[in-house]
C-alpha cells in the first residue's frame, strides 16, 4: 500500500507492460474472442422466427430439460456429500487420509472418455455396480439416471476444493464461544459454521452446475443417447453437425453460451461476495 | 443437559477432548459416509479401469498397443499436447505478469476473459473453430472468393489443399482452446500473493527486465508453474469432446488417444478401449502424485520464507 503513495501512478518500476499486454490480449483474441464471434456472426445468418424455431424444437427443448435437471441434482448431491467430505478431510485423522485428499482431484485429471467407459461399464446390467442394482429394480445405464451418476463424478471436486480452505481457515474461537453459551454441536454448525460457510457452498454448487451443462465425454456412453429421454444438449449439437447442419448447431449452441456466460458472471460476483465475507470475518 | 452443565459436573471429561469435538459415533459415520461416497464415485471406477484392461491377459493387453492405429493415436496426441502445452505456458507466464504486477482498469474483464474457456462446453469449443476454418465457415469463404485480399495466399491454400478442420491443425486449435486458462489460473493468484516488493528491489539494484524474470520471479514461482503445465498437460492429452467435433475421427490419421479409446469401444473391444484408457489413467494419477508433491513443496518453501523473515 506503501509503495504506491510513494511511487507516482504513470511511473512502473518493472518493466514489460506493453509487452505482456499486448501479447495476452492477441493470443486472447486470436484463440477464444474471435472463433467465439464466429457464434454469434453464424447465427445473424437466421433470423428471429428462424433462430427461435431452433432454439426450440422438440429435441432441442427435450435436452435442455435432461441437462439442467441432472445438472441440478448432481450439483445438489454434490454440495451434500462434498461438504462432508471436505469436513472430513479437514478436521478427522484417518488412515490413508493423504491418498484420499489427493484423489479428490481424480475427475479434473481423468479424461472424459475414460470416465464415461468407466462408469457405463461399471453401472451396466452386468458390471460391477449394475448387477447389484439390478435385482432392487433399478436400471441406470441408457437412463437419465445415468447422465446424473457421470454429472456427479464430474462435479465432485469443485465444492470440496472451495469448501475445503473456507473450513481450514476458520476460527475456532466462535465455535468455542458459541458452545460455551450453551449451543449444542447442531446448534453450533447451523448457525455459526454453516452460515460462513455458505458462500464457498454457493460458489462450489454454480462451479459444478456450469461444469456439468456442458459435459460431453463422461455422459454419453453411459447415458445411450435416446432422443427426446437421454439426449443431451451437447449431444444433440454433434447430432446436427455430423448432418453438417452448422445454422442448427450454431442457434442452440448460442442458447447455451449466453446460459454460461450468465453463469460465469453468477460466479464471479458470489467470489466476490465470498472473499468479502470472509475478510469481513476475519476483521 | 447444557455443555456449560456438562463441564460443571464432570470436568475430567473435558480435558480429553476439545470442547467443540463431535462425539466419536458422529465422527466415525460422517468418515464412513464421506468413505462410501467415494469409494463410489472414485475409487471404483479408478481400479475398474486397470482391471478391465487386464481382463483378457496381459497379452492382449499389449496386443492393443501393436496397432498401427493405436500408435498413430498416441503420437497424435504428443504432438497436439507438444504445441499447446508450451503456447498456453507461454500465455500463462505472460497474463499473469501482467495481472500481478500492474494496475490498470479492466483487469477484471480480462480475468473473465480468460476464464471464458472453462465455461465453454467442449462441444461448442470444437464448433467454434468449424465456423471458422470450416468449409462452409470464414476459411472456406476465403478460399472460394472471387476478389481475395491477398491473392496470393488463396492460391497457396487452394494448390495445396491445406485443411484445417478434419485434420491435425484443427486438433491442435481445439487442443489450445480447451487448455487455455490452465497456466494462466494456476500462476495469477501465486503471484498475485507474492506481491512486486523483490522485483522491485531487482529493478532499483540494477537488474534488467529478463534478469529479474528469470533470477527473482521464476525461482518462485515454479513449482506453481510445474503444476500448471502438468495439469495443463493431463487435460491437452485428454480433451475429447472438442477434439471429437473437429477431427472427423479418420483412423489412423485424426484419431487421438481419447477418440481411439470410444472408436475400439464401439467395436465392442472393451478390452482393448480399456487397455487404451490404462494409459490416460496412469498420466492422471501421476499428475495428481505431482501436485501432491507440488504442494509439499510449495509448503516448504512458505515455511523458509517464514523463518527467514522471523
Amino acid at each position: 500500500m506503501a509503495t504506491q503513495k510513494i511511487w507516482p501512478k504513470k511511473i512502473r518500476v518493472l518493466p514489460g507492460f506493453r509487452l505482456t499486454l499486448g501479447f495476452t490480449l492477441f493470443y486472447l483474441g486470436l484463440i477464444v474472442l474471435i472463433p467465439l464471434a464466429a457464434v454469434f456472426w453464424k447465427t445473424s445468418e437466421l433470423t428471429w422466427a428462424q433462430f427461435w424455431h431452433t432454439a426450440t424444437m422438440p429435441t432441442a427443448l427435450a435436452s435442455y430439460r435432461v441437462t439442467f435437471g441432472a445438472s441440478f441434482c448432481a450439483a445438489l448431491v454434490n454440495v451434500v456429500f462434498g461438504l462432508i467430505v471436505a469436513w472430513v478431510l479437514v478436521r478427522y485423522e484417518f488412515f490413508g487420509k493423504k491418498i484420499v485428499d489427493a484423489l479428490v482431484d481424480l475427475p479434473f485429471a481423468l479424461p472424459t472418455a475414460v470416465a464415461g467407459i468407466t462408469l457405463a461399464a461399471l453401472y451396466s446390467e452386468h458390471g460391477w455396480i449394475g448387477q447389484l442394482l439390478a435385482p432392487l429394480g433399478i436400471k441406470v445405464a441408457n437412463t437419465s439416471l445415468g447422465i446424473f451418476i457421470a454429472l456427479t463424478f464430474i462435479g465432485l471436486p469443485f465444492i470440496v476444493r472451495t469448501v475445503q480452505p473456507i473450513l481450514e481457515d476458520l476460527d475456532s474461537e466462535l465455535e468455542e464461544a458459541a458452545s460455551s453459551l450453551g449451543a449444542n454441536r447442531w446448534q453450533v454448525f447451523s448457525r455459526v459454521i454453516l452460515p460462513m460457510l455458505t458462500p464457498a457452498l454457493l460458489t462450489g454448487f454454480a462451479l459444478a452446475f456450469a461444469r456439468a451443462l456442458g459435459e460431453y465425454g463422461s455422459v454419453i456412453f453411459i447415458a445411450g443417447n435416446i432422443p427426446m429421454k437421454t439426449q443431451i444438449t451437447p449431444v444433440v449439437i454433434m447430432q446436427e453437425l455430423d448432418m453438417f447442419d452448422y445454422a442448427k448447431a450454431t442457434a442452440i449452441a448460442v442458447v447455451m453460451l449466453v446460459i454460461s456466460f450468465v453463469l460465469l458472471l453468477t460466479i464471479n460476483v458470489l467470489q466476490w461476495w465470498s472473499n468479502r465475507y470472509n475478510t469481513h470475518n476475519l476483521a | 443437559m447444557t455443555p456449560a452443565a456438562t463441564t460443571f459436573h464432570a470436568p475430567h471429561q473435558i480435558v480429553h477432548r476439545r470442547t467443540t469435538g463431535e462425539p466419536p459415533w458422529v465422527r466415525r459415520l460422517l468418515i464412513g459416509v464421506a468413505l462410501i461416497f467415494l469409494s463410489l464415485f472414485l475409487f471404483i471406477p479408478l481400479i475398474f479401469v486397470f482391471t478391465a484392461a487386464f481382463s483378457k491377459g496381459v497379452g492382449l493387453y499389449f496386443q492393443t498397443f501393436r496397432d498401427p492405429n493405436a500408435w498413430s493415436a498416441i503420437r497424435l496426441t504428443f504432438i497436439a499436447a507438444i504445441i499447446a502445452v508450451p503456447l498456453n505456458c507461454v500465455f500463462g507466464v505472460a497474463a499473469a505478469w501482467l495481472i500481478a504486477k500492474f494496475d490498470f482498469r479492466g483487469k477484471n474483464i480480462l480475468l473473465t476473459l480468460i476464464d471464458l474457456p472453462f465455461s465453454v462446453s467442449p462441444v461448442i469449443a470444437g464448433l467454434i473453430y468449424v465456423l471458422v476454418f470450416g468449409a462452409q465457415g470464414w476459411l472456406g469463404h476465403y478460399r472460394d472468393a472471387d476478389q481475395p485480399w491477398f491473392p496470393w495466399l488463396q492460391n497457396w491454400l487452394n494448390e495445396e489443399n491445406f485443411k484445417i478442420i478434419f485434420a491435425v491443425p484443427g486438433i491442435i486449435l481445439a487442443t489450445i482452446f480447451v487448455t487455455f486458462p490452465f497456466v494462466a489460473r494456476e500462476l495469477i493468484p501465486l503471484m498475485q500473493a507474492q506481491g512486486r516488493n523483490e522485483e522491485e528491489a531487482a529493478r532499483v539494484l540494477g537488474a534488467s527486465g529478463w534478469q529479474t524474470f528469470w533470477r527473482v520471479t521464476l525461482p518462485n514461482i515454479k513449482w506453481g508453474l510445474l503444476y500448471g503445465v502438468i495439469l495443463c498437460n493431463a487435460r491437452a492429452m485428454g480433451e475429447f469432446g472438442a477434439v471429437a467435433v473437429v477431427s472427423g475421427r479418420i483412423r489412423g490419421q485424426t484419431n487421438t488417444i481419447p477418440l481411439h479409446i470410444e472408436a475400439l469401444y464401439d467395436d465392442y473391444n472393451f478390452a482393448g478401449a480399456f487397455a487404451m484408457a490404462s494409459l490416460l489413467a496412469f498420466l492422471a494419477l501421476v499428475t495428481l502424485g505431482i501436485k501432491t508433491w507440488v504442494e509439499y513443496q510449495q509448503a516448504r518453501q512458505n515455511s523458509d520464507v517464514e523463518k527467514i523473515s522471523l
